[in-house]
């Protein structure tokens, strides 16, 4: 969203922005204090999330009989402690799933635009490309690219990115289409801008409202794609503490009714995405109102 | 009707060739398909072989020719671990995959149509934002942490029903329940829409003016119309619940597509995991092009298009 | 001429009230008519003026924000406003059939021509699938659709837009009603369908002795079908009388505006004069006269006070402070 748009470029409805206290209060309560968890993390966490002491293991909350207040959230199959590997946790969550949506979302909308302005076979081919993407279920898709990458961090982000930018590339090559026969776009060709400046000056800057709230609304997937694929192994790779693994490690303790290692992750990502569905479809309201049905 | 099926069954042919382009690519440019491709451990003489048989040292376009014409003689390669063809080990496990997107489709349907039909013809009311908040919870809460609050209440506390396996009835009603659960959210909400795009129609209104009962108005003239997007849905979502399973089936160890797929990437039997993708991808785009060609036979705007 | 009227609509009030009742809509505020057996009136005014509400309230099938807030609706003396929905529902369709403004989308998709024909002889006579068919056939053939025989096996999709028009209007007629009010039935028609419609509307009308009444924007229209008028604005209505009568002597300033507003052959080159200005707002209404704003010839009291029903002849009146000099407001007449 650069500020250096020319007035030409402006279109005739301008964005409408909007004042903090519009925002929802308990969606932005949840996102602010998750990102604070995440970004305070080394301050907030009581102990090390990925050492634990084999002496304590499996301690429940201290609410119940046999749990301490040095661990508040009891201790897992390692004796690490649940609390601060939630706190990691928020860390390892936002992150991927940030980044996740923002690579998949350049990836989108570049092709979004250049498809939907070029047209002719470029927009055939990307359309085609998309249409056959979308066909492949998209979890079982991200497992075959985990499966020949291997797992980690930064390669979850980039199968994400893979998997997901073809919703992002379809609804902006749509706004393009529109975009096209609008006055300011005729203006600038007769003016003798190429088609890069175009698209870059002027398509972009119109397509960014709806990738955003598109992008909003993707959080909520890649998250739960994310601890999905930690839960099976092929994500996040241990010992890093992500909600997904912390799952996976639960189901240790889950047959003998170590029920936090599972409801505590469990909480944390239904929280995390009910949060960011909830901001997706706010935003969108707010900003586009031609992506209700999406 | 025959022009409209050729054009979509084209599309769909394209599709299935850019599909195996694509994990083709992906195979052979991402990674190291030799290392992929053959057994962790195998012999000299073992990697060889698998070499020689996909051609791995001629240019691209004779591999992906290579690839092409073992695709089409059903010969996915063997698996790793179970030493069997891939396309058999898929077939054998397709039927417990099939028994539970069934019943999940069948629970989410009977949920979801009605709660829709529900919200739409109660909209703005109590029953319709109940179904609101419900349709966010069934869009926000990820299938296998459903299986497992569910294990941990119904098996664990209350000793009701069987944790994992297969078997009887009581074996499915977790799982299924689990997995159907998205898309009983999915198809309510899509149910409500489309009924209340329908309700707002002027064929509804003329049927109002006909003298029909609410009731006669939903049942006969509403229903029939605003299921159309649901079933067209319903049919690509049976299919994307084999796929999807696979966070349900390994939480239930239900021995489907989703936990052999599991299994493929826990053995690092990558021949399984190519399999269940491609395979599942070609379903997708199959059942696709018979939801349309459903979709013709329902709807006779479409089926008597010359 | 003392023949009892077939449908006497009595200060016939539709408000649109939103949730917890803080805006009101008056889109039909205080509307009195009469229409007699075989008679056609023609009910004219700009969209938003309230003309489909009025309708739809004549047929009970409101949308769930509007309500009936005031008045009687009689259909041959009986009072339909405190009808049940049960018995709503054996007038509607029986009694008072209704053809809708898009013949397009007025068909359900899925049905058979046949199917929707016949709907409301097997919802009101009870008459079997087979006779209700058989029926069907008779009533195409009626609207005059050439080889009915085929056509009621077809789906509307396979029809032309004059056809599906006819086709809704022979679900109208279906159950031979007393009455039947047609909603701008013929706007998305092209010229010369339009004409074969509208004398298909008139023959029936002849030959079931029907009372009709004709919604629409279009005054030529009024002219060739309707013997009566009456003009509606911003929930209003603020005229009606004879056609020719009202035609030719507005005492309206906004039915005069309208009538000036229409095209005419002879003076094909000179502009067409609008009404200036915008329709009031109908949830805040000025307390005086809903016109005045636009009116060339409003005074103080037009701002003020709203114009009560006068008499401008018999059987014209008008709601306007310009006719008080020649006539007695109607509400006070019987106390005079």
């Amino acid at each position: 969203m650069s500020a250096t748009t020319d007035p030409a470029a402006v279109p005739t409805t301008p964005t409408r922005y909007f004042r903090l206290r519009d925002l929802p209060i308990i969606p932005t309560t949840i996102l602010v204090t998750v990102v604070f968890v995440a970004v305070f993390a080394d301050f907030l966490a009581p102990h090390d999330p990925q050492v634990g002491s084999l002496t304590s293991r499996f301690l429940p909350p201290f609410w119940q009989a046999g749990g301490v207040m040095t661990h508040p959230f009891g201790t897992d199959h390692l004796g690490r402690d649940v609390l601060s590997r939630l706190i990691f946790g928020a860390r390892v969550s936002l992150v991927v799933g940030f980044t996740a949506v923002l690579v998949a979302g350049a990836i989108g909308t570049t092709m979004g635009i250049i498809s939907g302005y070029l047209g002719g076979w470029v927009d055939q081919v990307v359309m085609r490309l998309t249409d056959t993407w979308l066909a492949l279920p998209a979890l079982a898709f991200a497992i075959f690219l985990a499966a020949i990458v291997g797992p980690s961090e930064m390669n979850i982000v980039i199968i994400l990115g893979a998997v997901y930018w073809t919703r992002y590339a379809r609804v902006v090559r749509g706004e393009v289409l529109s975009l096209k026969e609008r006055e300011f776009v005729r203006l600038a060709i007769v003016a003798g801008c190429s088609k890069w400046t175009i698209m870059r000056r002027h398509i972009l800057p119109n397509v960014i409202n709806s990738a955003i709230v598109l992008a909003t609304l993707m959080l909520g997937i890649v998250i739960v794609t994310e601890a999905s694929l930690s839960f099976l192994g092929v994500g996040v790779p241990p010992p890093k503490p992500a909600w997904g693994v912390m799952l996976s490690d639960g189901k240790q303790g889950l047959m003998v009714g170590y029920w936090w290692l599972t409801v505590m992750p469990g909480f944390c990502i239904m929280l995390l995405v009910l949060a960011s569905n909830l901001m997706g479809d706010w935003l969108r309201v707010k900003l586009d109102p031609q992506l209700r049905q999406l | 009707m025959k022009h409209y099926i050729a054009r979509r069954a084209g599309y769909s042919l394209l599709s299935l060739i850019l599909l195996s382009l694509t994990i083709f690519l992906f195979i052979r440019l991402t990674g190291d398909p030799t290392a992929l491709l053959t057994e962790p451990g195998a012999s000299e003489e073992d990697i060889a072989a698998i070499q020689a048989k996909f051609g791995l040292d001629q240019p691209l376009w004779i591999q992906y020719g290579v690839f092409m014409g073992s695709l089409l003689r059903g010969d996915l390669g063997d698996s790793f671990y179970y030493q069997t063809p891939v396309l058999d080990l898929y077939l054998s496990r397709l039927p417990n995959s099939l028994i539970l997107a069934v019943s999940a489709m069948a629970f989410s349907l009977l949920l979801g149509i009605p709660s829709g039909i529900l919200a739409a013809v109660k909209v703005g009311k109590f029953w319709d934002n109940a179904g609101k908040l419900f349709a966010l919870l069934g869009l926000s809460l990820p299938s296998f942490l459903v299986g497992l609050l569910m294990i941990l209440l119904f098996s664990v506390y209350l000793e009701w029903l069987p944790s994992s396996g297969s078997g009887g009835i009581l074996h499915l009603l977790m799982p299924a329940f689990a997995l159907g659960w998205y898309f009983a959210a999915a198809h309510m909400r899509l149910t409500r829409s489309s009924m209340l795009e329908v309700m707002g129609s002027e064929y509804i209104k003329l049927a109002r003016l006909k003298g029909l009962s609410e009731t006669g108005v939903i049942a006969k003239h509403a229903f029939k119309n605003a299921l159309i997007p649901v079933v067209t849905l319903a049919g690509i979502n049976l299919i994307n619940m084999i796929n999807v399973a696979v966070v349900v089936e390994t939480v239930f160890a239900w021995p489907g597509i989703g936990r052999l797929l599991y299994e493929g990437v826990s053995f690092r039997d990558f021949p399984v995991v190519q399999g269940v993708v491609l395979i599942g991808g070609a379903m997708i785009v199959v059942v696709n092009l018979l939801v349309d060609i459903i979709y013709a036979i329902i709807d006779p705007r479409i089926r008597l298009e010359k | 001429m003392d023949e009892s009227p077939l449908l006497e609509l009595r200060n016939l009030s539709t408000h649109y009230i939103s949730q917890g009742g803080s805006r009101v809509v008056r889109a039909v505020d205080d509307v009195s008519l009469s229409l007699r057996a075989g008679e056609t009136l023609g009910i004219v005014g700009e969209s938003g003026s309230g003309k489909s509400t009025l309708a739809l309230s004549m047929m009970r099938v409101l949308p769930p924000a509007a309500r009936i807030t005031n008045g009687q609706l009689l259909l041959n003396g009986e009072d339909l406003v405190p009808k049940s929905d049960d018995e709503m529902r054996h007038i509607r369709g029986k009694q008072i059939a209704m053809i809708l403004q898009d013949p397009m989308a007025s068909l359900n998709p899925l049905f058979t021509i046949g199917d929707q024909v016949g709907e409301p002889l097997r919802l009101h006579e009870g008459a079997s699938r087979r006779s209700a068919w058989e029926r069907a056939i008779g009533l195409l053939k009626a609207v005059r659709i050439p080889s009915p025989e085929t056509r009621v096996k077809q789906y509307p999709h396979e029809m032309s837009g004059g056809m599906r028009q006819r086709i809704v209007g022979a679900i109208g007629i279906s159950c031979e009603p007393r009455l039947l009010i047609a909603d701008e039935p013929t706007t998305s028609l092209d010229l010369t369908i339009q004409a074969q419609y509208l004398k298909l509307l008139r023959d029936l009308q002849a030959e079931h002795n029907l009372g009709l009444i004709f919604i629409t924007h279009n005054l030529g229209i009024v002219a060739r079908m309707c013997d009566q008028l009456a003009v509606m604005y911003a929930g209003r209505i603020v005229e009606t009388g004879p056609v020719s009568d009202v035609f030719n002597r507005p005492a309206h300033p906004y039915t005069a505006a309208l009538l000036r507003s229409i095209p005419r052959m002879t003076q094909a080159r000179e502009r067409l004069t609008a009404i200036e200005g915008q329709p009031p707002d109908p949830s805040t209404l000025p307390p005086g006269c809903a016109f005045a704003g636009r009116c060339p010839s409003a005074f103080d009291r037009c701002r003020r006070e709203a114009p009560p029903v006068m008499d401008v002849a018999p059987g014209r009146n008008a709601r306007c402070w310009l006719v008080e000099d020649q006539a007695v407001p109607v509400a006070t007449r019987g106390a005079a």
